[in-house]
């Protein structure tokens, strides 16, 4: 047990960074979407049955051997490229040697001292500002399988009587992307890390690498955070979070590290060098396993593989394919869209800047998709708790409703309907308003008698009109509205009303 | 017909080809042979009868119907059992794989069976191929047939002995320093140990990776080379196996000629260490080289001194971490220790400590600590300089001859028991192979008769370049013939002409 | 380098290769490496710094595979060999270490 015999109070950030500067550490682990292992030919899907995508060789069985699969190079390269990375001329696989059960060979074939890509960069804006954020490298890994602790009473490792093993997810490529210590403005480092953690999401999405969802776990990022005294050079011990699963947990993690650091520092004690697990649902954090000489790797070339040495020729073929980087992406976005600020940052923050470009390319305005993406979508989304592209209509179909309002074919409280008829699974926004039957009226036969009636039914009001008081209009024009069930062209139904009472 | 099994693999084929035998003829006899003689050689750990016969039948009904057949097709293979064969267990020689099927043949075994070659059973080894005597086997020591108080060598101790005992035409082993080669030269057999990576790994239960490699045993040059033949070439699943073209092997050993061949006599592996008997034949067999004219001169390779030290680093770390896997989660044994429940890591440990033997426990130790932090680069990282040198070595005496020659072992096969309480003392008899091993090159041995002292086999071993595994069995045949070493009259009764 | 290696070392090594050994194992391996490691040693001396060192024996490099689905196992051949398993998964003891 530990010799500390009380947990120390937390110190409020605010106050904690009065006296301590952060110094930050991130490693973030990239699941890639390729459609086979890092070394077999075994899929790749997500959710698949248990024990249903593995082989001999991903599943560490006795003579198998493992050949690189060509794909996962290329995005690593990619990846290391667009991290402003240098690409290795040379360099080799090696053997990670620890014993657990959800890793088949008991050893995991990552890289050691020979990164594939090394010494890069990423400039981040955060609230206005720049900051570099220096990589030390991006490495080729593989995943371990999955455990599922069963008895005890929270399905969770301590108290199960027994493990069951799934090993789908053993062997899936991952890149591991680690930072060199961050040392940022103190109030500035959560929104740093998330951000960081954010750009990298954005960038593995361009590049279509990976699905880079940190809440299916295809992009998991470790928190490393040591305290140092302002104005003192010693970097302090450090504590590495794990189980960061949302990009606002990323900020949360550093705030509470920051805080229970500071208190067990106060209170005279010293950090424990151990890996701590992070929790969404108070945002705080608990010891895990503690780093000791136990964590003795062995690592060793992997004997199995061939060396892989990329042509300089493939290397820049490959920076031929990289997209815009991110930042300038939307700087060109946000001048070509006419956006404020503020447009943009909302946009992004919403996580509607692709759904939005997508809506763009399929016909609509720019202020007509954010409108739709960022208003009703955004409610409906938010009322379902789902993401935006999790809402069941596509880029396509919004742009399809916008088409309809522009074309005068309906109106606004029209198109919500047209809209629910897609959600719904109707189908497209025009079979919606064929079967729904929601396109307005503006025919003068149909239109000419409603208003007549409306006329006949509200006396008052028609004389009033005739009398020059236009602007009572408006409620024999509800009342046509009313009679059609809002499918009317008020525009229409107005110049009816006023000729005819002339 | 004399007994189909004295014939040679090559005699086989023609015998298959001409209708003067069945490959169920052939196979019988040999399942005949293995019932009869086994239990005094222990050279198989399982034996298949129905699979061998059923592809011996297949066999005979092909070439009846008139279809084309490969060489070997009908003439029946013995495999180690550190090869994985679909339907028979694979066992490593060791209890922690007792009882498990593969459920996937080795590219070596799957080649077998295209060419039509009736799988006999799964031969002896030394525990996970550790060993140079097969007293290593968790199951029971092989014997050497021509004296079965002694030893066959190892670990492809199994392959040898029922090759040399008659129970096999053709068998399978692996060679990791040497595990081919000395057992052949103690048994009185060929064995070849082909360029790393130009025969698939893929299936093969790996000792140390960087060194392994899978290679022909048979009682002829033509018969290794035939074999050779089948086993080699590029596998894609074997990330370090070689896309080159096949040497052309068979060839080479028909053609036999040393004539104006430059060989080079490696200075350090000979004399002082070597037993007289064992030298004498070595010398005679270099005079008989020269003789029919070859030009011979002696060639240094300083770094040899230092391969035992070497390999007996890079293979324990190799083997500590390949031999992770086996932990008793996927397949093999558990055993659950006693009391309270236990945790996976109990289980794990309790399981690997009671299903390997003292040696491979002593190999993974060794290379646990090669290989730990802080002790890296003075034992493992030395020992891959060493590997340059000695790769260097080879590379100068290629230049200066077309193949090198030394005995074999500086030993004739020693009596069960006789080495077993010195690891160390063991691992001196791998001297003359381990080279190859290191550098990756290709080497055979073939016998030239019995030592004066000990009346025993006596191998020589040629190593050729990288990929020039022809020479081997160019200088091979030539040697078998000028030789004329005496064969094995029967288990235990010497020598016959 | 002094190649001493003691009984606790070798208890330490066991325990990292996941090996319970025996008391009397732990005494013989205790007696036999450090003889093992003096022998060995010798690459010490033969390699000097400037000899690069020799992972592969032969020079091949960029061996890749197309990144094409290959059919594996299937469940029940996957767990043919398994000591025990349950709902399509491996069954393992509990495991101890992070949450």
């Amino acid at each position: 047990m530990s010799t500390q015999t009380s947990t120390p109070a937390l110190v409020p950030f605010e106050r904690a960074i009065e006296r301590y500067d952060p110094v930050l550490g991130l490693e973030v682990h990239v699941e890639l979407s390729t459609a086979t292992k890092m070394f077999c030919g075994c899929a790749t899907a997500f959710g698949a049955e248990p024990n249903t995508q593995v082989c001999p060789v991903c599943l560490g069985l006795p003579g198998a051997l493992p050949v690189v699969n060509a794909k996962a190079v290329e995005s690593a390269i990619r990846i290391g490229l667009a991290l402003n990375c240098e690409i290795a001329e040379w360099c080799r696989f090696a053997r990670k040697n620890y014993f657990y059960p959800d890793m088949p060979k008991n050893f995991q074939t990552s890289q050691y001292d020979e990164p594939i890509a090394f010494d890069g960069y990423v400039d981040l804006d955060v609230e206005g500002e720049t900051f570099r954020i220096e990589v030390e490298r991006a490495h080729m890994e593989e995943d371990t399988g999955k455990s599922l602790h069963v008895g005890g009473a929270t399905g969770r490792i301590h108290g199960a009587d027994h493990s069951l093993l799934d090993y789908n997810r053993a062997g899936i490529p991952l890149i591991e992307i680690v930072t060199r210590t961050i040392e940022v403005p103190a109030e500035k480092a959560p929104a740093v890390a998330r951000a960081y953690v954010q750009h990298l999401r954005d960038l593995m999405v361009a590049l279509d690498v990976s699905d880079a969802r940190m809440d299916q776990g295809s992009l998991r990022a470790d928190v490393n955070l040591s305290l140092k005294p302002k104005g003192s050079a010693t970097l302090g011990t450090r504590s590495e979070t794990k189980n960061v699963n949302s990009f606002r947990s990323v900020e949360r993690a550093v705030r509470f590290e920051v805080s229970r650091h500071a208190g067990v520092l106060d209170a005279g004690q010293s950090i424990l060098q151990e890996t701590r697990n992070f929790h969404e649902a108070d945002g705080s954090t608990s010891p895990g396993r503690p780093k000791s000489d136990a964590d003795d790797y062995r690592y060793f070339p992997e004997p199995d593989l061939a060396p892989v040495s990329p042509s300089r020729e493939w290397v820049e073929e490959l920076r031929g394919t990289l997209p815009e980087p991110p930042a300038e992406r939307r700087k060109r976005l946000q001048s070509e869209w006419g956006f404020s600020d503020l447009d943009m940052r909302d946009t992004v923050g919403a996580g509607a800047l692709e759904l939005v470009v997508a809506t763009v390319a399929a016909g609509a305005t720019p202020a007509a998709a954010k409108k739709w993406w960022l208003g009703e979508l955004a409610r409906r989304a938010n009322e379902a708790g789902v993401g935006l592209d999790e809402l069941g209509v596509t880029p396509e179909q919004v742009a399809g409703v916008q088409a309809l309002i522009d074309e005068g074919r309906v109106n606004d409280k029209l198109a919500r309907q047209v809209l629910e008829g897609v959600l719904a699974g109707e189908g497209s926004p025009e079979e919606v308003v064929t079967a729904r039957g929601l396109e307005v009226v503006s025919d003068d036969g149909a239109l000419g008698a409603a208003v007549d009636a409306a006329i006949a039914a509200n006396p008052d009001v028609a004389q009033k009109i005739r009398d020059g008081k236009v602007q009572a209009a408006g409620a024999l024009i509800g009342a046509v509205m009313k009679e059609m069930r809002g499918q009317a062209d008020a525009g229409r139904v107005r110049e009816l009303i006023l000729e005819k009472l002339a | 017909m004399s007994d189909p099994v004295r014939l040679k693999a090559a005699e086989i084929a023609e015998a298959l080809g001409d209708g003067s035998l069945t490959s169920v003829d052939v196979t019988q006899a040999h399942l005949d042979r293995i019932a009869d003689v086994d239990d005094r050689l222990g050279a198989f750990l399982h034996v298949d009868p129905e699979g061998a016969l059923a592809t011996a039948a297949d066999v005979d009904a092909r070439r009846a119907a008139g279809e084309t057949l490969p060489t070997l097709a009908g003439v029946p293979v013995a495999v180690k059992d550190l090869i994985n064969t679909v339907g028979q267990p694979t066992t490593a020689g060791s209890r922690i794989l007792e009882g498990w099927v593969p459920p996937y043949d080795a590219t070596v075994v799957t080649r077998l069976r295209a060419a039509g070659l009736p799988i006999l059973g799964k031969t002896n080894l030394d525990e996970f191929a550790m060993g140079s005597s097969n007293e290593h086997s968790a199951y029971k020591p092989a014997r050497n047939p021509w004296d079965t108080e002694r030893i066959p060598g190892g670990s492809s101790g199994g392959s040898a002995a029922a090759v040399a005992g008659y129970e096999a035409p053709l068998a399978l082993g692996t060679d990791t320093g040497g595990s081919i080669r000395q057992p052949g030269a103690m048994t009185g057999i060929v064995g070849v140990k082909p360029t790393y990576g130009g025969v698939s790994r893929y299936g093969v239960i790996a000792m140390a990776s960087s060194l392994d490699q899978v290679g022909p045993m048979a009682r002829s040059v033509l018969d290794a080379a035939l074999l050779h033949e089948v086993l080699a070439g590029h596998d894609p699943r074997d990330s370090t196996s070689l896309d080159a073209p096949v040497p052309s092997v068979v060839d080479a050993a028909r053609r036999g000629d040393v004539t104006g061949l430059r060989v080079g006599v490696v200075k350090e592996l000979g004399g002082e260490g070597f037993q007289p008997g064992v030298q004498q034949r070595f010398d005679e067999t270099v005079e008989l080289l020269a003789q029919a004219g070859a030009e011979v001169v002696e060639v240094s390779c300083p770094s040899f001194e230092h391969g035992i030290a070497a390999y007996y680093l890079v293979m324990p770390s190799e083997v500590s971490s390949n031999l992770a896997r086996f932990d008793a989660m996927r397949y093999g044994l558990r055993v659950t220790p006693d009391g309270p429940p236990a945790s996976a890591e109990q289980v794990m440990a309790a399981s690997r400590d009671a299903g390997f033997g003292d040696e491979v426990k002593r190999r993974i130790i060794l290379g646990t600590y090669a290989l730990s932090s802080g002790y890296y680069d003075a034992y493992y990282g030395s020992a891959q300089k060493v590997r340059t040198l000695v790769a260097r070595d080879f590379a100068a005496a290629f230049e200066q001859v077309d193949v090198l020659v030394s005995p074999t072992t500086p030993t004739t096969a020693w009596r069960l028991g006789e080495k077993s309480d010195d690891p160390l003392a063991m691992y001196l008899e791998d001297v003359a192979t381990i080279p190859a091993n290191l550098a990756g090159v290709p080497g055979l041995s073939l016998p030239v008769g019995l030592a004066s002292d000990t009346g025993l086999p006596v191998g020589v071993q040629v190593l050729a370049p990288a990929l020039a595994d022809d020479r081997l069995y160019n200088v091979g045949a030539a040697l078998e013939r000028l030789v004329d070493a005496p064969v094995l009259a029967d288990i235990d009764a010497g020598a016959a002409r | 380098m002094s190649s001493a290696i003691s009984r606790e070392d070798v208890a330490h090594l066991a325990s990292l290769a996941r090996i319970s050994l025996s008391e009397d194992e732990l005494d013989r391996l205790g007696a036999e490496l450090p003889a093992i490691l003096d022998h060995v040693a010798a690459v010490q001396e033969a390699a000097s710094a400037d000899v690069p060192a020799m992972s592969h024996p032969v020079p091949i490099d960029n061996v890749f595979r197309d990144d094409v689905v290959r059919p594996g196992l299937t469940p029940d051949e996957a767990l043919a060999g398994a000591p025990a398993s349950e709902e399509q998964r491996f069954l393992v003891p509990q495991i101890l270490g992070e949450d």
